[in-house]
């Protein structure tokens, strides 16, 4: 197939060491590329929904991870497969631009490319199906936007917020309590939110977890928690009305970064530099005293002459700072970060409410929290949980609900969960199909025999009967000419999703649906797969 | 087309019934390996590490036995994760969770046979451990009020924590060091202050609280060996050979004389700095640091007492219970705090020398020396000290007590089995199984203790169906008997994380249905 033959019936080589490279060309590339896609949606189907089940994933290094979140899965996958590795991307995508839905988009991304199967196999070219999920998708989005509704929400008002939040946290192991981890994200974002922007800065919330305790401990902070402690052990654990001093300069003898060398070569250029070293410390603690802070902050460490000093001069300290967290540090406080002790002035100077020392367990453990900043606007979620795992799928959980809180900022649009969105855009461009002429026609029912597998999948994994259970819900869809109708997952006895509080946010439902048919759409036009064997 | 190559090579992939069967018997196979530990007559076990020296533990302790293995499986891996998290957080029952989610698990295991949703599993089970920790939070007693009383549940709580462990046939002189060790601390939780000193030779018996602070160190030649109404400077400051610190200096001379000239001012400069530190008025000066012979000799020749190279730990320690502060610059003597304590000397424990500091300031800190035959044995009572340590400071804030002896587990079981009779559906199936997996704990007790469990579970049973009954397994008797009589006593504190945590820990083995494993990452050989 690979062979050309010239005139004389030679063969001659046209891709450089063939023979070494498997190569799938045609119907067979597309159809090995679509059973590969499928096969990830199919790791991905039983985690969807309030009762999807949960993945363990081992690390090469042995590191176990329990998590339901789809982007953490595949991420951690270790998948080998090229168009695998597609999907992975697809749903990391979704991941960065909404938080939230990177299990559904994989498994819908599956479904269509299930359905794309079947119509090349009647022979139809794979460019008109992918024109015609184009189509179809076109009529989905928009309308996605015909059947959501806007969201009324204020500074007082947060519960329609909660409520959404709720719906994400439902599928995941915190559901337990939902409830107090729906009002901390949103809280939370509530207080770093610009509401007249209409955005929010998520860098500006921290999420720290702390081994040990229940769930419930989990707390919001107004203000910044630092894994770190006291650099000496007897300086106050207590600091109230804090005037605080960020630097990023050690205490430490100055280290030029030009090289260069003293020479000491008569007893008193030793005694002048002694001297002088000492009073380098003695001015570095008095600098900061003379602006008037009471606590410094410090990315770096400290000489143990200078870490007495301080103690001595009764300033406390904290060394070793983190980057990130020094910036916290300083917009939470109203501070600046400062380079150089003659730069310290009174302005720069951050200032907290309350700056206090906890320890947690019998360990040696402590935290620094900065309380009651002058600026609000910056907050941390402090994280306990039973063990690790909890702790990092919790994170991840209240990282999913943050960015779902601050979609919703962002437009406020929704639209209702438990499938219904999904049934009723099936039904929407399974209605728009007849319209079209052509071959397109049938890529376009493919696309919302598609949609329904979401839907489907829901009712799977929450122990219904499939099949019996969409229909019933579809027809009553059209009966009733409603779109809230949807599974119902949690066995409360009603369809009607308006009553059982289910909504997802209408830019993750649309995204969903555009990055999916734009993956699958380039999925199905690869028509050769030229892979290196091993060597 | 059937993909092969969707993972990498070496990755494995185990889906549905499967993994959730290896999920399991990983688990379990965890949680039966340390039941025998469990209880009063609980057995040991021996680890040996595969480092070098094939040091070898022998423990009774749950979270030491799990920390020390190599685990495989992802499962086993959660459950001894929830072992530490325990030991960090409340110190005792490490053994006790592992098994308490393992017979969860073993229980669960059954149910999914029988064609039951994990799913269902996990809300039954969220409903039973909220009603077991309500049936708890009505039996505790609160002793807060009465001094006396409060102290006598200490001492019943210690002496329960230690029956379990090597210390047992000490346990009452145990358990009264460590309340009185806990009592000093007066509701602090940082156990940093109780210093432990193990010292091979006597008998566990010969074990004693000191008041003051003990160092491991010996006094330096020539100095005073006993020091009254000291005065204590603690330092961290370099006392070998003081470098100036800024960068790039060096020492550049052209002839002899010029070193020994350099020499001298650097002799010069440590006189001072000794001078400097005489001048505080102190008559003994402990540093962090080495101190080198030179600044020895003149602290010798001064009088002054000169302890070298505390570690850290030592040093904050000292600082803490002498009231002093840890200095490193001596320019201003006159602010600088000093520690003071009434009595400095050297006592003999054993064949070793240890510095003992009497009488100090700061009555929170006290000092355990253990004494023991063998290091092993040491390291175990240290290890069961610090068991019961943890657990007492931890009920001095939290003082809900609770009976011992499987009673808990019986007044949880009983409130359990009512409410899986009033709730309709599946989850009462694995409300019902919560209980018997509580109850298995009692069971294990007594099999361990080499009784009968089947008749003992049973007659217990029937007691507690009695109102309020304080009934729980005598094991040493070998009978049912009454735990409020025998004063048989746990934390509350420490049953509610028991309880919590074994829960959160089957949840959430229970929610996997794949395990994807990843090659492990090949050490590379680089040529």
């Amino acid at each position: 197939m690979a062979l050309a033959f010239d005139e004389f019936g030679r063969p001659f080589i046209i891709l450089r060491g063939q023979e070494q490279k498997s190569r799938l060309r045609g119907l067979d590339a597309q159809k090995a590329n679509i059973s590969a896609g499928k096969a990830v949606a199919r790791i991905l189907r039983t985690s969807l929904g309030p009762k999807g089940m949960d993945k363990i994933l081992q690390s090469p290094d042995g590191d176990v991870t329990i998590t339901n979140d789809g982007a953490t899965i595949l991420e951690q996958m270790d998948v080998d497969n090229q168009i695998a590795k597609l999907m992975v991307e697809l749903s990391r995508s979704q991941d960065y631009e909404i938080g939230d839905g990177t299990t559904g988009v994989v498994v819908l991304a599956g479904a269509l490319l299930e359905q794309a199967e079947g119509l090349l196999e009647r022979g139809i070219h794979p460019i008109r199906v992918a024109e015609g999920y184009e189509m179809a998708c076109r009529i989905a989005v928009e309308h996605l936007e015909h059947i959501a509704q806007k969201f009324e929400f204020g500074v007082t008002n947060i519960e329609p917020l909660v409520q959404t939040c709720m719906t994400t946290l439902s599928s995941k192991i915190v559901n337990r309590c939902k409830r107090s981890l729906a009002e901390i994200a949103v809280k939370a974002v509530m207080a770093v939110a610009d509401l007249e922007r209409r955005d929010v800065n998520l860098d500006l919330i921290k999420v720290e977890g702390k081994v040990g305790g229940k769930l419930e401990d989990t707390e919001l902070i107004h203000g910044i928690v630092v894994d770190k402690d006291m650099s000496h052990p007897q300086m106050p654990k207590h600091i109230e009305d804090a005037k605080i001093a960020i630097l990023t300069c050690p205490f430490e003898p100055p280290k030029p970064k030009t090289k260069h060398k003293v020479d000491i070569d008569t007893v008193e250029k030793f005694q002048t530099l002694r001297l002088q070293e000492q009073k380098y410390f003695d001015d570095m603690v008095q600098k900061c005293k003379d602006v008037g802070a009471t606590l410094v902050i410090c990315q770096w460490g400290f000489d143990d002459e200078a870490n007495h000093l301080l103690m001595h001069r009764n300033l406390p300290a904290v060394r070793w700072v983190g980057g990130v967290e020094l910036e916290l540090i300083a917009i939470a406080t109203g501070g600046r970060i400062v380079p150089r002790f003659q730069e310290l002035t009174p302005e720069k100077l951050g200032k907290a409410g309350l700056v206090r020392e906890k320890s947690f367990g019998t360990t040696k453990d402590r935290m620094l929290y900065i309380e009651r900043c002058a600026n609000s606007r910056a907050v941390t979620i402090f994280v306990r949980g039973g063990n690790k795992m909890i702790i990092e799928e919790t994170k991840r959980s209240i990282h999913d609900a943050l960015c779902v809180a601050r979609n919703i900022i962002r437009n406020n649009s929704i639209v209702y969960g438990g499938g219904s969105a999904e049934i009723s855009c099936s039904i929407a461009v399974e209605a728009a199909a007849d319209k079209y002429p052509g071959v397109e026609q049938y890529a376009i029912r493919a696309f919302g025999d598609a949609l329904d597998s979401i839907p489907m999948a829901l009712a799977e994994n929450s122990g219904l009967q499939p099949i019996e259970t969409l229909s019933a819900v579809k027809s009553q869809q059209i009966k009733d000419n409603n779109a809230y109708c949807g599974i119902d997952c949690n066995d409360v006895g009603t369809y009607d999703m308006r009553e059982q509080n289910v909504f997802e946010t209408l830019i993750g439902k649309q995204q969903q649906i555009l990055l999916a048919t734009q993956v699958v759409k380039m999925i199905l036009k690869i028509d050769d797969v030229i892979s290196p064997t091993d060597y | 087309m059937a993909i092969d190559n969707l993972f990498k090579d070496d990755a494995t992939e185990e889906k549905g019934e499967r993994a959730r069967m290896a999920s399991f018997i990983g688990a379990m196979a965890i949680a039966d390996l340390v039941k025998t530990t469990l209880g009063p007559k609980g057995m040991d076990k021996i680890l040996q590490s595969t480092g070098r020296g094939r040091s070898v533990t022998v423990t009774n302790d749950g979270a030491t036995i799990l920390k020390s293995l190599h685990i495989d499986n992802p499962a086993a891996k959660v459950l001894v994760d929830i072992s530490k998290v325990q030991d960090d957080e409340v110190g005792d029952g490490t053994t006790s969770v592992v098994v308490l989610a393992g017979e969860l698990l073993r229980e669960a295991e059954k149910l999914v046979a029988a064609k039951i949703h994990p799913m269902t599993i996990i809300s039954g089970y969220r409903m039973a451990a909220e009603c077991a920790r309500n049936a708890l939070l009505q039996k505790v007693m609160d002793n807060k009020e009465d001094a006396e009383k409060f102290k006598l549940d200490l001492m019943k709580i210690a002496m329960t924590t230690l029956s379990s462990k090597i210390l047992s046939q000490d346990k009452e002189h145990f358990a009264k060091l460590a309340v009185d060790a806990v009592m000093r601390l007066k509701g602090s939780t940082n156990l940093e202050s109780i210093q432990i000193i193990k010292k091979p030779g006597g008998s566990l018996k010969d074990s004693f609280l000191d008041e003051g602070f003990i160092l491991d160190k010996k006094i330096g030649i020539g100095q005073p060996k006993r020091i009254e109404n000291a005065k204590i400077l603690v330092a961290n400051t370099a006392m070998d050979t003081d470098k100036v610190k800024i960068y790039g200096a060096r020492v550049r001379v052209d002839s002899m004389s010029r070193v020994a000239q350099i020499e001298g001012a650097e002799k010069e400069k440590m006189r001072e700095k000794v001078q400097k530190i005489i001048g505080h008025g102190i008559n003994c000066f402990v540093n962090r640091q080495l101190i080198y012979n030179f600044p020895e000799e003149l602290f010798a020749d001064a009088g002054v007492l000169a302890i070298e190279h505390a570690d850290f730990d030592g040093i904050e320690r000292l600082a803490l219970v002498t009231g002093g502060e840890i200095a490193s610059t001596f320019d201003n003597p006159e602010s600088v705090k000093l520690g003071h304590c009434k009595l400095i000397e050297e006592i003999m424990i054993g064949e070793d020398k240890l510095i003992h500091f009497s009488g100090v300031e700061m009555g929170q800190a006290c000092t355990i020396v253990l004494r023991g035959a063998s290091f092993h044995v040491l390291d175990e009572a240290e290890r069961s000290l610090h068991d019961a340590l943890c657990v007492l400071s931890q009920t001095v804030i939290d003082s809900r007590v609770l009976l011992g002896g499987g009673w808990p587990e019986m007044v949880m079981a009983k409130e359990v089995d009512e409410l899986a009779r009033k709730t309709p559906g599946k989850k009462s199936h694995a409300i019902e199984a919560f209980s018997r997996a509580l109850i298995s704990i009692p069971t294990t007790i007594a099999d361990n203790a080499g009784l009968d469990s089947a008749e003992l579970i049973a007659q217990l049973r029937a007691e507690h169906h009695k109102e309020e009954s304080h009934a729980g397994i005598d094991v040493i008797s070998g009978s049912v008997g009454d735990m409020a009589e025998l004063g048989i006593s746990e934390a509350f504190k420490v049953k509610q994380a028991v309880l919590l945590s074994a829960t959160e820990a089957a949840e959430m083995i229970l929610r996997v249905d794949e395990i994807i494993t990843c090659a492990p990452r090949r050490r590379e050989d680089r040529m």
